[in-house]
């Protein structure tokens, strides 16, 4: 009803006074930059304080770019996994009525309120080569810890939750009319999920999968337990960078750190532009 | 098709939702299951659309035992209480949705699912609408297209649950007439729930009065009217 005006000293119950707005805002300016701006631009000043040749030459060395291969090779298998398993688990919880729901949701949350240390100990105890399982892996020649399973390991399971708790609200919002009506009309129970669930999930799955990815690159406290930093071998960027750190060469540690916050970045304009280009339909069907 | 229910019963965990039910539903007849809340008459609606199982009894299909038919295999039209409509889908592709789901053998092709959608979309009297999607319809256009999606499957009964449950009275009674000149038209034994007696004795040719999980009269409207069965029979149509 902005074509009404007011009298003077009126104004709609929503709306606050001008001053209070203006603080709000002010404030919210300044967190973000304090909190959010400031940090990210810091990163990338101090990897160029030497110059771009001296940030890309960093880079080069063979440490680094094994580690972003790691890295890359990390998300790339743990991300496609969560998602399924996210699924499975929305699926399930959202779409049957069965005994202990409750207790599933929580086991599903419970690696955000464990310490990513306690998780990645978790999998040295299970795992290590002094566990029988452990030995046994060992000695068929498939090691867990200090490898790529037990990094993958731990960063699966610190990154489970994203896509299911992304998926649930929208999944009990929706609830199960939609797929019913498909299977009166004849759709498979397969078919069903890829032409009616899923396109009515795929924002929150989006959303969970991203999520997901920049925590899957960026996870220092799970990998850092089970990995055993072995430069150029199980060295994950983030602990590259902080073993660069600890070594005083701030350039090659800021450089790496402006590659990790890249990757993130790009993830969140990946984001950005799809649903840019898909404004219409995401207008016509109400999902965010 | 003649649809024979045969001492049916339905127990979610310790509750009955329906005690053991009778009904013989003439081919062909437009019949409406008549109750308040929690009477048993969507249980019953979804057990015969095969969305529910029954603990016990049968359902007969023109005389065949269809108790153990999957939902695919039913070919029930079902129209669904908030209509459930595809929102991520155009109308077209929701009245579509039935025939482009049919294995290759027996899908018909691009050509001929389009030119049955238009027809099914003058059927209910909005031929524009195709290319819009689900939330840009109004509510009285929403439950015409679900009608139209589960006639595209040449269903061989149609189920409705409330369908004018959600919709202002104006709207209603246009609606009413509707269903009733489709059902005509079609001929399809038609099944629907309703809690509104007005409705059920103006549309119905056969009204079911349920209450608690039992039927408790089974009649044409002007018999129910008449001679009402029982006490609760009496109070709920006169209410």
């Amino acid at each position: 009803m902005s074509d009404i005006t007011h009298p003077a000293g009126f104004r709609p119950a929503t709306t606050e006074h001008p001053l209070t707005r203006w603080l709000l805002v002010g404030f919210a300016v300044l967190a973000m930059g304090l909190l959010v701006f400031a940090p990210l631009v810091a990163v990338f000043a101090e990897a160029l304080r030497d110059g771009v040749t001296a940030a890309l030459a960093s880079l080069g060395n063979p440490d680094a770019q094994a580690a972003i291969r790691l890295t890359l090779a990390i998300a790339a298998i743990a991300v496609p996994l969560n998602a399924a398993f996210g699924i499975a688990a929305a699926w399930f919880i959202t779409k049957f009525d069965f005994r202990g729901k409750a207790v599933l949701i929580t086991l599903i949350d419970l690696p955000f309120s464990v310490s990513p240390v306690v998780a990645g100990l978790c999998i040295v105890l299970m795992f290590g080569a002094n566990s029988a399982l452990g030995g046994w892996l060992v000695a068929q020649g498939y090691p867990v810890v200090f490898a790529l399973p037990g990094i993958v390991l731990a960063t699966m399971f610190v990154t489970f939750p994203f896509v299911a708790r992304e998926l649930i609200p929208v999944m009990v919002e929706q609830g199960r009319a939609e797929e019913e009506a498909a299977l009166t009309l004849g759709a498979s129970g397969w078919r069903t999920f890829w032409t009616v669930t899923l396109p009515n999930i795929r924002w929150a799955l989006l959303y969970g999968v991203l999520l997901c990815n920049a925590r899957a690159m960026g996870e220092f406290g799970a990998v850092a337990v089970v990995s055993g930093k072995i430069r150029g071998q199980t060295a994950t960027m983030p602990i590259t960078i902080e073993m660069l750190y600890n070594e005083y060469l701030s350039v090659a540690a800021f450089s790496l750190a402006a590659v990790l916050s890249v990757l993130a970045l790009v993830t969140l304009l990946f984001k950005t532009v799809l649903e840019l280009r898909h404004a219409d339909q995401l207008a016509a069907t109400h999902r965010h | 098709m003649h649809i024979e229910i045969d001492g049916i019963s339905k127990h979610f965990a310790s509750t009955a939702a329906l005690h053991p039910v009778s009904l013989s539903i003439p081919s062909g007849a437009l019949v409406a299951l008549l109750g308040p809340s929690g009477s048993g008459k969507t249980t019953l609606l979804r057990i015969l659309g095969g969305l529910e199982f029954p603990t016990a009894g049968r359902v007969l299909f023109d005389g065949q035992d269809a108790t153990g038919l999957s939902v695919q295999d039913r070919r029930a039209g079902v129209v669904f209480q908030s209509y459930a409509l595809f929102r991520h889908m155009t109308v077209f592709n929701n009245i579509a949705y039935g025939l482009n789901a049919r294995p290759r053998a027996t899908r018909p092709a691009k050509a001929e699912i389009a030119r049955r959608v238009t027809k099914l979309l003058d059927l209910i009297q909005l031929p524009d609408i195709g290319a819009r999607y689900p939330s840009q319809l109004s509510g009285g256009q929403r439950q015409r297209v679900a009608l139209a999606r589960a006639l595209a499957i040449e269903p061989r009964m149609l189920l409705l649950d409330e369908p004018f449950g959600a919709l202002d009275a104006m709207v209603r009674k246009e609606l009413r007439q509707g269903l009733r000149d489709i059902h005509d038209e079609t001929g399809l034994t038609t099944v629907f729930v309703t809690h509104d007696q007005e409705e059920a004795m103006e549309l119905a040719d056969l009204v079911v009065v349920m209450s608690m999980g039992r039927i408790e009269q089974v009649g044409r409207p002007a018999d129910i009217r008449a001679r009402p069965a029982t006490s609760f029979v009496r109070d709920f149509i006169t209410a």
